[in-house]
């Protein structure tokens, strides 16, 4: 299976996610930056899904728990950098120098430690156990009390970095979309490598890679780490944003949006994951405007999507200009289908 | 010639002042299980501003409802709407604790007012109390430990607990620990968030087991209608007494009144209001709302009206000069409106010193299920987190 | 401990596994056999109980109204089937679950406005509301003896159809090899039509027996989706027996564990600690249980041989 890349499509889409945003900022409609930053940093997360679920075929139904790992990462410092304790771990700190990579290792503890057990199974299986594990930290999290529980923790200050104030809107989603741009960036290189190819060979044939001499299991490891670590820095974002951490961030039905925004952007895409993102998002906020029922436009045209299209939005879109050049070319020849 | 041209001006510029309208931002639930709490919310809410005529003094007022989802980055979400894009000067609302607590930077930030009409998280009310945030329902912990009190007084000596393993719930029991001077029994705190736990079996047939002599639970919403359900199916109101709090309401009272529950019919609950209190607004309010709605209000209701009405009392008394915070920060303090609670006063956390009171489930006159108030327990009562907040 | 409250509580272990058995045999059928992810399924459980629960209200009766009902929703089941799920076998399982989920959106809010948030209570006849006292202390809710039968007697209804009949033969036959079994002959469309109304028939009946327990209402299927998935995976995807065996055993496993889980820490943690823990450790169990069976087995307790 060959990886799919729009370089017109992706150029496209990440120069108006960079010049748009700033521009309703200054023009008196700042709400539209603030969605705009969550949106971009939920691509971050979903770019690192793509990873593993998109190139590697591992369908990870909990990935939504790195992200609250790597919220609390920041919060769980900043609470008691405001509050005291924890200071002889070192712990009670605002910096953002701490927040951020701790929270990528956590992400990459917990995603070595679950993904030992959970890549022994395939498959159907595969999405449950992780799933079960996002669901264990959940309810761990929920029961203490110290930290809010469900309550969540609320934390007045973000993370400060030398020089970059993170409480200006702006500086906020420029760092979100620097990140962004480095993470789809290193994901690329990653897919096209040599251990990227393993990763998709294995996707579509493991027995074969394996015969080949490959340890598929490790490559995948490895993946799964880098995945859970990018998508906890995304947290540590989000945690930044909403300066209110709570373990919803992290339920199931988080990482099933996760999931639907890359499926629904177009899966083993560069653009897809984001596309995914500014879709889900757009569409809920304007739709949401409508009415208070937006769910069922919404999800008629999810449905629509699936059945009337294949391999989602970068697809749809990358495919636009190909497919009618060749429909002119060959006096209505059938459009390229691309299965999965 | 300039003179009279500048003071016409001034004129002008005064006059559109007092002609630009006071915009009021309203967070709650309208979709998901949780929109019969906001349907009530929203609905007392537009009661109020007809009362008001939509207008404070000579201030036009115009409000605008926004949906939370029952999740607080949605709430969130919609309060940065309400604030950056439609430009509110006050916001209010708010179901959920962890909605409310997601969505206070948002408005803080801006300079806005917060008013919550019911959640009432121990933060708000301690270390994170703010000059601009303001209640018109109470402290969670409040209510508990009023039934708290009412159980030492009826000479319960053993109670056994149960309430939703989450923030709110767990509040709710150490409110009630807090005053309750017999022994629990035994707790149960069941698993609660999207995939609640709604089979109290286990729970009920472990309570029965214990001998308690009453039984205490906190169910909001839909769990509450089950747990009613499952409490009179398991024949426990003949032997194990219920106290209640937040889970027997005019929400889910005509739901049980259909499906027949009697066993409901007597428990007991706590609540800082009652639709039979005797006084004028209230009243008025109860009446106008049964005439519009075909129900009885619940204390949702009850608050999101007072939070209108304390809105509107601020704005008429400064004249709809949002510019001058702190006279309308003094006047929201002032609280110098007809509550349908009865008179009460500020704490130094903005959260209210009032009267709480011991309600019995009863038939109304009309054969309705209702509550009606049958002792107060507390007389002006402030929330036990008061002392950590910072304000004076 | 307790004898008589130790059987109380296995009992509503029982009427739990069966309840679970209902929705994840559905479930398993159509994950199993025609190899569709339905993250819908849940929707057709709501469906099933707010379609009685409106009935009940309408006749005044609620048996009359779950005889009703079972076919309404088979009905249901038949044109979700016809309209979304026909065009997706054979696709990506991950388009399905994409399509599925846009289903819930689009189910929920439909119920959302026909029914209303609220919820509905249904009311059950005098003389399912009553307790039959065993003893002194085991005094049991009548209901849900009534349910613990029904779901026995579908249970065996499930064995009969799917061991003894022909239209079973025809379902375990199509799960192995749907080319050679539409090759000789039979109409493979309609019998996933009817496999998938009965999933919908299965997961509407539980939800119909649940109803007067909790309540009728748009949320309710949120609470079961994931168990049943839990289930299904535990027992191994397209097998009743699998589905069977395992929905008793965390139904069981499930409903001890919230009854004396906490008596059993106390024994060795301070009671605050207890108090603290027990309850999580009690959500988590199902995934506790799901974790250790596929460490074990990962495929499931009992996959099927077929496959």
């Amino acid at each position: 299976m060959s990886a799919t890349n729009y370089p017109k499509l992706t150029l496209l889409v990440m120069v108006l996610l960079a010049v748009l945003p700033p521009l309703f900022y200054f023009t008196g409609q700042p709400f539209y930056l603030d969605l705009a930053t969550r949106l971009t940093i939920l691509a971050i997360a979903a770019v690192s899904l793509n990873l593993i679920l998109g190139y590697s075929g591992l369908v990870s139904f909990g990935h939504a728990a790195y992200i609250g790992l790597g919220a609390y990462a920041v919060g769980i410092p900043g609470y008691h950098a405001i509050y005291g304790g924890l200071e002889s771990w070192g712990l009670a700190s605002t910096s953002g120098w701490l927040h951020f990579p701790l929270a990528m290792l956590i992400g990459a503890i917990f995603a070595l430690i679950t993904g030992i057990v959970c890549l022994r199974t395939k498959g159907v299986y595969f999405i449950m156990i992780t799933m079960a594990f996002a669901q264990m930290v959940y309810y761990a999290i929920v029961s203490i009390k110290t930290y809010g529980g469900d309550d969540g923790l609320t934390i007045d200050v973000r993370s400060e970095f030398p020089g970059v104030s993170l409480d200006d809107p702006l500086q906020l989603f420029g760092v979100s979309y620097v990140v962004l741009v480095a993470v789809m960036l290193l994901v690329r290189m990653m897919v096209n490598s040599r251990f990227g190819m393993v990763l998709r060979g294995a996707k579509g044939n493991n027995e074969r890679m394996v015969m080949m001499g490959y340890n598929t299991y490790r490559y995948q490891l490895t993946a799964y780490v880098i995945a859970g670590a990018l998508a906890a820095l995304s947290g540590a974002l989000l945690g930044n944003f909403t300066t209110f951490i709570s373990p919803e961030m992290m339920d199931w039905t988080r990482s099933g949006e996760l999931m639907f925004m890359v499926i629904l952007g177009g899966v083993a895409t560069t653009v897809g994951p984001v596309l995914g993102a500014v879709a889900f998002i757009l569409i809920e906020e304007v739709l949401s405007t409508f009415t208070i029922y937006w769910q069922l436009p919404f999800g008629l045209l999810l449905m629509g999507v699936v059945l009337y299209s294949q391999g989602g939005l970068a697809n749809i879109l990358g495919q636009w200009r190909a497919r009618r050049a060749l429909r002119d070319a060959s006096q209505g020849g059938a459009a390229q289908e691309h299965k999965l | 010639m300039k003179r009279t041209l500048l003071a016409l001006a001034a004129a002008a510029v005064a006059g559109s002042l007092h002609a630009a309208p006071v915009k009021i931002g309203f967070v709650t639930t309208l979709t998901t299980g949780g929109a019969v709490i906001g349907k009530d919310m929203q609905n007392a809410a537009n009661l109020a501003m007809e009362h008001l005529g939509g207008k404070a003094g000579n201030t036009q007022l115009e409000l605008i409802f926004a949906d939370d989802g029952f999740k607080p980055e949605v709430g969130k979400q919609a309060t940065d709407r309400l604030v950056k894009q439609d430009n509110v000067d006050f916001v209010a609302g708010y179901i959920w604790s962890h909605v409310l607590l997601a969505s206070r930077k948002s408005v803080l930030d801006a300079g806005k007012f917060l008013i919550t009409a019911n959640a009432g998280p121990s933060p708000m009310a301690g270390k994170l109390c703010h000059p601009d945030t303001f209640s018109t329902a109470g402290q969670n912990d409040q209510t508990p430990m009023a039934l708290g009190e009412v159980l030492n007084k009826k000479g319960v000596k053993s109670l056994y607990i149960m309430a939703p393993n989450y923030a709110a719930g767990k509040d709710m029991v150490a409110g009630v620990e807090r005053t309750f001077k017999g022994k629990v029994l035994g707790k149960d705190l069941t698993k609660w968030g999207a995939d609640a736990q709604m089979d109290f079996s286990a729970e009920l047939a472990k309570a029965r087991d214990s001998g308690a002599e009453a039984l205490f639970v906190f169910y909001p919403g839909a769990a509450g209608g089950a747990f009613a359900k499952q409490y009179n199916q398991a024949g426990l109101n003949k032997t194990l007494p219920l106290y209640s709090v937040f889970t027997v309401d005019a929400l889910s009272l005509p739901k049980l009144q259909a499906g027949n529950l009697e066993g409901v019919l007597g428990s007991r609950t706590t609540q800082l209001w009652d639709p039979t209190l005797d006084n004028a607004a209230n009243k008025k309010f109860v009446a106008d709302y049964k005439a519009k709605f075909g129900a009885y209000p619940s204390y949702y209701g009850a608050q999101s009206y007072d939070a209108i009405m304390l809105i509107a009392s601020a704005v008429k008394a400064t004249g709809g000069d949002m510019a001058n915070k702190d006279a309308v920060r003094a006047a929201l303090k002032a609280a110098n409106y007809d509550s349908v609670r009865g008179k009460y006063t500020y704490g130094n956390n903005h959260f209210p010193i009032q009267n709480f009171y011991l309600r019995e489930v009863v038939k109304d006159q009309g054969g309705v299920w209702s509550t009606k108030v049958v002792d107060t327990v507390y007389n002006n009562h402030q929330d036990p987190f008061a002392a950590q907040c910072a304000m004076k | 401990m307790d004898y008589a409250l130790f059987v109380m509580q296995v009992l509503n272990g029982l009427q739990l596994g069966l309840l679970l058995f209902l929705v994840a045999s559905g479930l398993t059928l159509v994950f199993g056999i025609l190899d569709f992810v339905n993250l819908a399924h849940a929707s057709l459980y709501m469906v099933g109980a707010l379609v009685c629960a409106s009935l009940t209200l309408v006749l005044g009766n609620f048996v009359w109204a779950l005889l009703l009902a079972i076919p309404v929703t088979a009905l249901v089941g038949w044109t979700v089937e016809r309209l979304v799920a026909r065009r997706l076998y054979g696709r990506d399982h991950l388009d399905q679950v994409l399509a599925t989920f846009g289903l819930i959106l689009v189910l929920t809010t439909l119920a959302h406005l026909i029914w209303g948030p609220q919820g509905i209570s249904v009311p059950l006849p005098s003389w399912l509301k009553g307790q039959l006292a065993f003893s002194d202390t085991l005094i049991f809710p009548i209901y849900r003896l009534v349910i613990i039968g029904a779901g026995l007697l579908a249970a065996l209804g499930l064995y009969v159809l799917v061991t003894h009949t022909r239209l079973g033969m025809l379902i375990r036959a199509g799960a192995s090899n749907r080319q050679m079994v539409s090759a000789l002959g039979v109409n493979i469309e309609r019998l996933f039509a009817i496999v998938f109304s009965l999933g919908a028939v299965l997961a509407g009946l539980a939800g119909m027996l649940v109803a007067p327990i909790t309540e009728a209402s748009i949320g309710m299927g949120n609470g079961i989706i994931i168990t049943a998935f839990v289930v299904i995976i535990v027992g191994g995807i397209g097998s009743m027996k699998g589905a069977f065996i395992a929905a008793m055993l965390i139904g069981l496993i499930d409903t001890l564990g919230r009854a004396f889980l906490d008596g059993v820490f106390k024994l060795f943690m301070s009671s605050d600690a207890a108090e603290n823990s027990a309850p999580a450790v009690s959500a988590m169990l199902i995934y506790i249980i799901m974790a250790l069976v596929l460490a074990f087995r990962p495929k499931g307790l009992f996959p099927p041989k077929v496959r």
